[in-house]
């Protein structure tokens, strides 16, 4: 995974609560295979009409923010269905940050699979964020959003947030604990499926 | 220290700890499905590592599978393209695949439970929300991201931030155990604590209106914990979970050896603390039936649909979030919850398509005919449940009222195989979600036990079924 760098970008205003992940990425487009393309789906139900026509109307469809890497939400955003492809669709689509007071807790977890950062916020901060039409500055480093001579501190796991910054592949962090998942499958008496 | 079940559950598979980080969760039972594991196994390729133990790793396929005649070819090639991506992948990690012809096929909430494989005081995954339905067991079960299917497959383990407890207290007795369910029970659940309520808390359900339950209709309450907010959400075993288990194919040899351990530590303890706590008398409880986009906006059946401003009670978000839902499906508030008609019926799904949904629908169904307005049909959870439906005579029965009666799979439930709505159609739904779109854009949901599904497609309309029984 590429390591999470410094993010200069406008914030794209999505204000929703309970977005779920079948609104973020329909189920007709889970059937690809890759991790790739699933941008030019994403809330395809909201952002096309019945032909196939972009609506003028949603948000994501503004040439204003055809560039922004932030998206910022209302609560409980990415709710229902575990699909990861959600988080793909967002990413490749140009989101590196989602921005939301709070996150349903398999969406928030597989962010972090893919490169991508929640935030949780509070409304308070959110309507701050949501009045600058300029560019902001997000520092994962030192944990700020930083706009003209103000800024925004946000909380990170430390943990998660060495991943995110160095690019770090879990399933190699873990294998380096093989001696300990070892020594717990002698030590347990895990009943295997197949006798 | 006194202990609740998922605690206990937790320190038992904990690999390794450290202060104020995450977890090391060992996995005891890794379900795979064809939608969210291709990415995984390619990456397991790249990486050229293994599956770590296929012994305790099973796979079906059931999310794209048609649920017509499966002697036929696929006609949508990408589902297909998906299927065989999953059998090729199964082949060549040694995974054991129950695939599409095989008589234990089904959605895979069901077949776990059905083969044995689900077992109390375990932890299991799938890359599938929908597992905490395997909960009903005592188990800590819960959905994943694909990601973490690769992880699992490669690692057997998870890092995971400990989840803190939440107990629902559900008391009473209800007044007419046939006609109000366990979905009525979750559906207002649901309703009261919210879509995210059970954010970061594992649920566990207690009390005598849950011991009350057959497995069947603890499966259906611990299904929807995702539904609010819970990534899992668990009951304590007890002899009907023993029996339930015992017997089936993949019951383990020392089963009983198990039943004896099990019976001495999986409860939470009596003086053990949960982090909150809900209480609801199942007394109290109608028929549910939901008017909204997610699982969260329901009503009695004897009640009208609610003003956004009654709903939402001085939460701006909520207010319009039902206006927004009520607009997507075009309803108007005050109406007569029994005055909405139905296009379409669909008693399917992981929720509630277990032999005993089954039975309780026909029964309502039993000599009657569907409505002329309405299309209605029946796809069991699995091969298993079909076939002991058919040995029951009910396919007979929903025939004979005009219900299709399909092979099993997710289908309607999320319509990524053809069973999905036209715009604007309205169905009577068994399933877990009502989202916008979810079973086919422009389809308009409402979540109903199989008996009010039932009733519904006789009637052309939501009636209260327990004038009906």
């Amino acid at each position: 995974m590429k390591p999470f760098s410094k993010i200069n970008s406008i914030v794209t205003p999505f204000d929703k609560a309970n977005v779920d992940t079948d609104q973020i990425i329909p189920k007709q487009f889970l059937k690809l295979i890759t991790k790739s393309g699933f941008g030019k789906f994403l809330f395809y139900d909201w952002r096309f009409d019945n032909n196939g026509q972009p609506k003028n109307d949603f948000i994501l469809n503004d040439p204003t923010y055809k560039d922004s890497k932030i998206l910022i939400t209302n609560e409980n955003f990415g709710c229902g269905s575990s699909r990861e492809h959600a988080v793909w669709a967002l990413k490749d689509f140009g989101f590196n940050v989602i921005i939301s007071p709070s996150f349903a807790d398999i969406f928030y977890s597989n962010c972090f699979k893919n490169g991508v950062l929640p935030i949780i916020l509070d409304m308070k901060n959110i309507k701050k964020l949501l009045e600058i039409s300029d560019e902001v500055e997000l520092d994962l480093n030192s944990q700020k959003i930083i706009f003209g001579d103000e800024f925004i501190n946000f909380e990170i796991d430390s943990h998660r947030k060495i991943r995110l910054l160095e690019g770090l592949d879990d399933i190699d962090l873990t294998l380096k604990e093989n001696e300990r998942i070892e020594n717990f499958e002698k030590i347990s008496s895990i009943v295997t499926i197949f006798e | 220290m006194a202990q609740t079940l998922f605690e206990k559950i937790w320190n038992s598979h904990v690999v390794v700890e450290k202060e104020n980080e995450p977890s090391l969760i060992y996995i005891d039972r890794h379900l795979v499905h064809e939608v969210t594991s291709p990415q995984a196994f390619d990456g397991l390729r790249v990486n050229h590592r293994k599956v770590r133990r296929p012994d305790l790793t099973i796979a079906t396929i059931d999310h794209n599978v048609p649920t017509t005649d499966r002697s036929l070819p696929m006609v949508d090639e990408t589902s297909s393209t998906q299927i065989k991506t999953l059998e090729q992948n199964c082949n060549d990690f040694g995974i054991k695949l129950f695939g599409i012809n095989d008589p234990n096929q089904g959605i895979v909430h069901v077949i776990g439970p059905q083969l044995g494989i689900t077992l109390p005081g375990g932890t299991i995954v799938c890359g599938d929300s929908h597992t905490s339905t395997q909960g009903a067991f005592g188990a800590f079960a819960f959905g994943i991201g694909t990601s973490e299917v690769e992880h699992t497959l490669a690692t057997q383990t998870l890092w995971l931030e400990k989840p803190k407890t939440f107990e629902i207290l559900a008391t009473g007795k209800r007044k007419n155990p046939f006609a109000v369910t366990s979905k009525d029970i979750i559906l207002s659940i649901i309703k009261k604590i919210g879509t995210d309520g059970g954010r970061g808390h594992v649920l566990e359900y207690r009390g005598d209106a849950i011991s009350d339950l057959s497995m069947e209709q603890r499966m259906t309450i611990c299904n929807m914990s995702i539904e609010a907010g819970s990534r899992a959400g668990l009951i304590a075993p007890d002899q009907k979970t023993f029996d339930y288990i015992n017997n089936r194919k993949y019951t383990p040899k020392n089963y009983d050896d198990l039943v004896e351990d099990w019976k001495n530590n999986l409860m939470s303890d009596s003086n053990s603390k949960f982090d909150k706590s809900f209480t609801i008398d199942v007394e109290k409880i109608e028929p549910q039936v939901s008017w909204g986009t997610n699982p969260s906006m329901v009503s009695d059946v004897t009640e009208k649909i609610p003003t956004p401003e009654e709903f939402g009670q001085n939460n701006t978000i909520q207010i319009e979030s039902a206006k927004k839902a009520l607009e997507y499906m075009d309803l108007e508030p005050e109406t007569l919850i029994t005055e909405i008609p139905v296009d379409r019926v669909f008693i399917g799904s992981c929720t509630n398509a277990r032999l005993e949904d089954l039975i309780d629908a026909a029964t309502i169904v039993k000599g009657k005919v569907v409505n002329s307005n309405v299309s209605a049909m029946v796809v069991p959870g699995s091969q298993m449940v079909k076939h002991e439906a058919e040995k029951l005579g009910l396919d007979k029965i929903f025939k004979d009222a005009n219900f299709e009666w399909r092979e099993s799979g997710c289908s309607m439930c999320l319509g990524m195989n053809p069973d999905i709505l036209k715009p604007g159609e309205r169905c009577a739904s068994t399933s877990n979600r009502n989202f916008e779109g979810r079973q086919g854009s422009g389809g308009q949901t409402h979540l109903v036990s199989p008996v009010m599904a039932a009733a519904a497609a006789i009637a052309g309309h939501f009636v209260d079924v327990r004038e009906w029984s």
